[in-house]
């Protein structure tokens, strides 16, 4: 990335940039007023706002084709299967997965953690398995496995953060041993934006036996995700962090892991043959889909990896670098902040408090400003208590802001300076 | 003034710099913890409750500045009051700080700063967890002193 202009002459034609003007456009609620103030929304790792063809293509499904799917010969249900498993398809390319079946449609990250917790989880493990977590993770890569662990006997095990705000790999060696079944790690840092090396630990844990699961939550909408490459047993994450719908997300597992696994939720569309004796499941990815799924937030989840697919991806990689670069740049430049994981390689998430004023004090003043920021222990507590604070400010970006709003968040920062003098 | 100042009145900037009754109370005869597990506020209560009177009352811990001047602010104010008086001035607070009311009689002036509050409805609880607590602590078994 260029980071000085004065070390060369002025190029004569300007290399092409991510035009953000035209991708907010996409993005109505980017023009709200929030309390007299134009809108800076950098809450996006908690949910990304949504283009308009995301909020039209789930209505355009309720109002003209809306039918149940998997269950109607009528030519309704039908188109709306057709559509739904074609964003099964589009799911299986944005993650490059060998098979469109390892895909399966959960509410969400945490069902899909749930999902595999409950169901791999509770299958494979044995009392005094290691289930192996990490310093960093989201509560919802915590407890999901604790009910585990309490159900089955195993035991939990964690790989510390250091001070740079990334995981200690060194001490892989003796957490990783034979007792070791599940490695549970987040691919980025709710809290830091820190991306872990998924594939170095993958490695490691395959060779040691253990089967790896990754929250990629943080990841999808940032990151080039290939669940090959990346070389884990389970991929999960939400749409609505990634320009999607809320209610919505998925988990991919490799096939014969998920052949191999029992439901975790009983109902209609599981089954092959049910008598009140004995009831045999359909395979995956059906057996993993009780009930009616939500339909309108799936076609919603397809327009938006299209949306997403439809970038030019290197442009936006390079804008969101920029804004990263340019938030931690400037709020070191204020007196008493402190920002957390800066040296890692992360995605553009940027976490830091201010001496003296507590992070939700700063929240208030900063919404007062119009700028959306999470002020909290990002339900991360074993992080927060590792860094030594109750909770920090996180400003996260994504591919519609600007360094003005970054420019906003800084200007709250000084007006939170001066109304706590 | 900004509307960051309407909040964050000088009296409650001032509470949080320099809480009051900031300490572990010896001779303490009740005690309650109060924790907001939302936003990470966690303060513990000391009290020195005699029959139905609140003789002493004291808190130490961490939070935002609403929690913490909060918190200070009542001790000040409930310190010498009996407890059907703390029951009054707590319902009085909470109507205010949830909009429900304007500060009445029952609620000592100095608290009506608070009243910004009800503009910031994630704030009610920063507000209001020190009230909770000290119901709590009220309401709990009598102990032993407490020391820290």
């Amino acid at each position: 990335m260029t980071t000085s202009l004065t070390d060369h002459a002025p190029a004569r034609t300007q290399p092409p940039v991510f035009d953000v003007a035209r991708a907010r456009r996409d993005f109505p609620v980017l023009q709200e007023r929030i309390n007299g103030r134009a809108l800076a929304y950098l809450d996006n790792g908690a949910s990304s706002q949504r283009p308009r063809a995301v909020v039209e293509a789930e209505a355009d499904y309720a109002l003209r084709e809306h039918a149940n799917v998997h269950r109607g010969v009528h030519t309704l249900s039908q188109r709306a299967t057709t559509r739904y498993d074609a964003v099964r398809e589009s799911l299986r390319a944005f993650l490059n997965a060998p098979v469109a079946d390892e895909v399966i449609f959960t509410a969400g990250t945490t069902a899909g953690l749930n999902l595999v917790a409950s169901s791999y989880g509770r299958s494979t493990l044995q009392p005094g398995d290691e289930i192996l977590l990490t310093e960093m993770e989201h509560h919802s890569n915590i407890v999901p496995w604790q009910l585990t662990a309490q159900a089955t006997g195993a035991v939990i095990r964690v790989i510390p953060v250091t001070e740079a705000g990334i995981l200690d790999l060194g001490a892989l060696d003796h957490l990783l041993n034979t007792r070791t079944r599940i490695v549970a790690l987040t691919h980025v840092s709710n809290v830091l934006g820190t991306v872990n090396p998924v594939r170095r630990i993958a490695d490691r844990a395959h060779a040691a036996g253990a089967a790896v699961v990754v929250d990629g939550a943080q990841a999808t909408a940032h990151l080039r995700i290939d669940v090959q490459a990346l070389g884990c047993d389970f991929y999960v994450a939400s749409a609505h962090k990634m320009y999607g719908p809320t209610g919505v997300g998925f988990v991919w597992g490799r096939q014969a892991l998920l052949d191999a696994m029992p439901p975790w939720q009983g109902g209609g569309g599981m089954i092959q043959s049910v008598t009140f004796e004995e009831t045999t499941y359909a395979p995956v990815p059906d057996r993993f889909e009780a009930g009616t799924p939500p339909i309108a937030q799936v076609m919603g989840f397809g327009a938006a990896l299209e949306y997403l697919t439809g970038l030019d991806r290197a442009l936006v990689d390079a804008h969101e670098a920029d804004l990263l670069l340019y938030a931690t740049e400037q709020l070191l430049r204020l007196p008493g902040v402190r920002v957390f994981g800066a040296t890692a390689e992360r995605v553009s998430v940027v976490s830091f408090v201010l001496d003296g004023i507590h992070p939700h004090d700063l929240g208030t003043v900063l919404d007062l400003h119009g700028v959306a920021v999470r002020a909290s222990h990002h339900c991360a507590q074993p992080l927060m208590r590792r860094l030594g604070v109750p909770g920090t400010v996180r400003a996260s970006f994504a591919l519609y802001n600007t360094r003005a709003e970054v420019d906003a968040l800084v200007e709250g920062l000084v007006e939170a300076r001066k109304v706590f003098s | 003034m900004s509307e960051a100042n309407e909040l964050y009145q000088s009296l409650i900037l001032d509470h949080n710099r320099s809480p009051r009754n900031f300490r572990v109370l010896e001779h303490a005869n009740r005690c309650a913890e109060g924790y907001n597990p939302l936003c990470g506020d966690q303060f513990t209560f000391w009290l020195k409750l005699d029959g139905d009177r609140i003789t002493d009352v004291s808190f130490q811990g961490s939070g935002c500045a609403i929690s913490k001047a909060s918190a200070s602010l009542m001790t000040t104010a409930v310190k010498g009051k009996t407890v059907e008086e703390v029951e009054r001035m707590f319902g009085s607070f909470h109507r205010m700080v949830t909009g429900q009311g304007g500060p009445d009689a029952d609620l000592p002036p100095k608290l009506a700063v608070f009243a910004g509050v009800r503009e910031f409805p994630a704030r009610v609880k920063c507000a209001s967890l020190s009230w909770h607590a000290l119901k709590s602590a009220i309401d709990g078994e009598a102990k032993e002193p407490v020391s820290a």
